[in-house]
């Protein structure tokens, strides 16, 4: 009950900062530069935060999951459901950038370090999700999930050095050079605040929803043990009878 | 965690047996020679047919072509590696042979490992032959395929097995492992420029990425391989 | 001495379903247990519990003074199990496969010869492919094996199944001369005549739990209870 509470909290806090974002995002004049799309601030930084903590907290997740000491049914509930509300958050992440980009670049997708590793992180939650939808035994997914949750995390580092070094041998226009925030006003700083607010309301509203969701479908199953195996042994009394 | 003294050489003795095993497998079915090389020449070809036949062109991709149809070739024969033990219930053989998990991830990586290097090796002269490549730097040339190919192996076979019981595993493993290996591609292909004379940068950098990439993957597959292994 | 084998309200799932739901067993050293049963009845899942092979999940279980609860991968040196699965690898001779499972287990290579001629697989058969042996080659292959690692434990499922009657007195052989040299014997037959001459006990696995019967009597006309037995 007190879930639902939260859950209900949550979900009314998320809409309001949504909205708030948007409303005041509309609102913000357009800059020279980057002309009506300087908008996007209000949301693009904000979700990739997002996408970076989803990212995050499945690692986590899946870390505790792992650890003897601490391996519990939560945490790989909780790895999975961040799993997948980052693969939404990254790809509106990729989405954003791309139209955020496009007026300054002249393309939609540059190859610089940024967005290659945002694009490589998608492919390895996709394929996280892809694993666990066709694990059949749950004890087995939560292995594998867990293992390959924390290897998405390990390659990262590599990935970033790997990315960054190919990039600075390129010229590349990045999208640090787009969103250079220190050059712009006060105003725009603000409303992209409110958007961080408002994408970490609404990611914990998903998370906890997802998570939620999960805790149920598991509960359904597990109620079976002590009847099944009832049943079982009940073959064994009805074969003699 | 310390392998020490008997402990380290037991490990070794059962990847040596199982390495020998999976060798000797592939010996018997040259299913590597026979289906994997070709697939990895007909690669190079396509991506000529695919690109403009301007060697210039080819030429200038030659290593990140090369590079391109070892991951595919790499990605047969992890399939492979593992299709070898699912032939009537031969993984829970695996098990009940009291072989050391990581010994046999060990054993399992090196065997992929030295069918990499072959096909690397005829993939250099059809690169050679078909890209006119010019192949300089042999000391780098030689590294960077050592190191690569061990993180292909190593990383390879941890999701081979990861994925392994999974009735979709042949679609499924090339989309875990591909944004695992990308950096081994780049890395690769940046050393292997600069050994070709392509760049201007020096590609030992990249050989050491490659090497620590190497490293974390064997390390991963020595841990999880055990807990994997068993209920696959 | 401890037990061979000793299970104490043992529950084995598969996937989620109790294929072992509360088994009581007691199997003394040298003894030779005859399981029988319906089909679906828990049978195999015993076996492969006492192989190590299944994680019991509620219970006490312990097979050779290994505590299955915590560790069940070094108790699999000292058991073999004769599966429905031959755990061959197809492609590698008759030879190759003895000589691999009986390296794996840390057993002396000197045992394979005469395991093989023992099984009537010596001469041209020992270097004949796994996969093109009969089912009933096949067979004598997997009990070549497992003689030429000389386990502790047998554990066989359905041992005469496949064979022709020389095959079928061979098994009943090999077990009467695994037991005198101090092996323990769990075996699941549908052949009540044969097990009768050979096991010294037989117990009655029905809806996943083990039950004692009067050897080889019919079934009684009451439920009987799980009974935990002691050795005669």
């Amino acid at each position: 009950m007190r879930g639902r509470i939260i859950d209900g909290l949550l979900g009314i806090a998320a809409a309001v900062t949504l909205a708030t974002t948007l409303l005041l995002g509309l609102r913000l004049p357009p800059t020279q530069e980057q002309d009506e799309y300087a908008r996007l601030i209000a949301v693009h930084p904000p979700i990739a935060w997002v996408a970076y903590l989803a990212f995050g907290v499945m690692a986590i997740a899946s870390l505790l999951w792992l650890l003897p000491a601490t391996r519990s049914r939560r945490w790989d509930r909780l790895a999975a459901a961040s799993a997948e509300v980052g693969v939404v958050f990254t790809s509106l992440m990729l989405i954003t950038g791309a139209i955020w980009g496009r007026p300054t670049w002249g393309v939609w997708w540059v190859w610089d370090a940024r967005l290659t590793l945002s694009a490589l992180m998608l492919a390895l939650l996709l394929g996280y999700v892809a694993l666990r939808r066709v694990s059949v035994d749950t004890e087995r997914r939560a292995l594998v999930s867990a293992i390959a949750g924390l290897s998405a995390v390990v390659v990262i580092p590599v990935n970033h050095f790997a990315v960054t070094w190919w990039r600075t041998l390129h010229q590349g226009r990045s999208l640090a050079q787009v969103a250079p925030s220190s050059q712009l006003d006060g105003e725009y700083i603000a409303v992209m605040l409110v958007g961080f607010v408002a994408m970490t309301l609404t990611f914990a509203w998903l998370l906890s929803r997802r998570y939620r969701v999960e805790a149920l479908v598991e509960s359904l199953e597990d109620v079976g043990l002590a009847t099944a195996i009832e049943e079982r042994r009940r073959e064994g009394v009805e074969a003699f009878a | 965690m310390l392998l020490l003294g008997d402990d380290a050489l037991l490990l070794l003795r059962d990847a040596a047996l199982i390495a020998g095993k999976d060798l000797r497998v592939e010996l018997r079915s040259r299913v590597t020679i026979n289906q994997v090389a070709p697939f990895a020449v007909l690669v190079l070809v396509l991506f000529a047919f695919a690109l403009e036949p301007d060697r210039g062109l080819l030429t200038r991709a030659a290593a990140g072509l090369f590079w391109l149809a070892v991951t595919f070739s790499a990605l047969l024969a992890i399939q492979r590696s593992f299709a070898i033990e699912s032939a009537d219930g031969a993984r829970d053989g695996l098990r009940l042979s009291g072989l050391d998990p990581a010994g046999i991830f060990l054993g399992k990586a090196a065997a992929v490992a030295v069918e990499l290097l072959a096909l690397e090796g005829l993939l250099g002269v059809g690169v050679v032959v078909l890209y006119d490549a010019d192949l300089q730097g042999a000391t780098l040339l030689l590294a960077t395929c050592l190191a690569a190919t061990a993180g292909l192996a190593a990383a390879g076979t941890v999701y081979g097995v990861l994925a392994a019981g999974v009735r979709v595993r042949e679609t499924l493993l090339p989309l875990l492992l591909l944004p695992i290996v990308a950096p081994v591609v780049l890395a690769a292909t940046r050393a292997s420029e600069a050994a070709l004379g392509q760049a201007a940068t020096d590609g030992w950098p990249w050989v050491r990425l490659l090497g620590v990439f190497a490293v974390i993957y064997v390390a991963v597959g020595a841990l999880a391989f055990g807990p994997l292994l068993e209920d696959a | 001495m401890t037990p061979a084998v000793r299970l104490s309200r043992a529950v084995v799932l598969l996937g989620r379903f109790p294929a072992l739901a509360g088994a009581d067993l007691l199997v003394e050293r040298g003894e030779i247990v005859h399981l029988s049963g319906p089909n679906g009845a828990g049978k195999s899942t015993l076996l492969r519990a006492c192989a190590g092979l299944l994680p019991v999940v509620e219970g006490e279980a312990e097979v050779l003074g290994h505590d299955l609860r915590r560790e069940r991968r070094r108790l699999r040196r000292s058991v073999g199990l004769l599966g429905h699965a031959s755990f061959l690898y197809d492609e590698l001779t008759v030879l190759d496969n003895l000589r691999f499972a009986v390296r794996a287990a840390g057993a002396p290579t000197s045992t394979v010869e005469p395991a093989l001629a023992r099984l009537g697989l010596d001469g041209r058969l020992a270097d004949v492919a796994v996969a093109r042996l009969s089912a009933g080659q096949r067979r004598r292959t997997s009990l070549a094996v497992l003689v030429a690692r000389q386990p502790e434990l047998w554990l066989l499922d359905e041992p005469h199944a496949g064979l022709d009657a020389a095959g079928r007195d061979l098994v009943d052989d090999l077990v009467r001369g695994a037991a005198a040299e101090g092996a323990t014997v769990l075996f699941a037959s549908h052949e009540l005549d044969r097990a009768s001459a050979l096991a010294g006990r037989q117990l009655t696995v029905i809806g996943g739990q083990v039950h004692d019967t009067q050897p080889f009597a019919s079934p009684p006309a009451t439920a009987p209870s799980p009974a935990f037995t002691s050795a005669p």
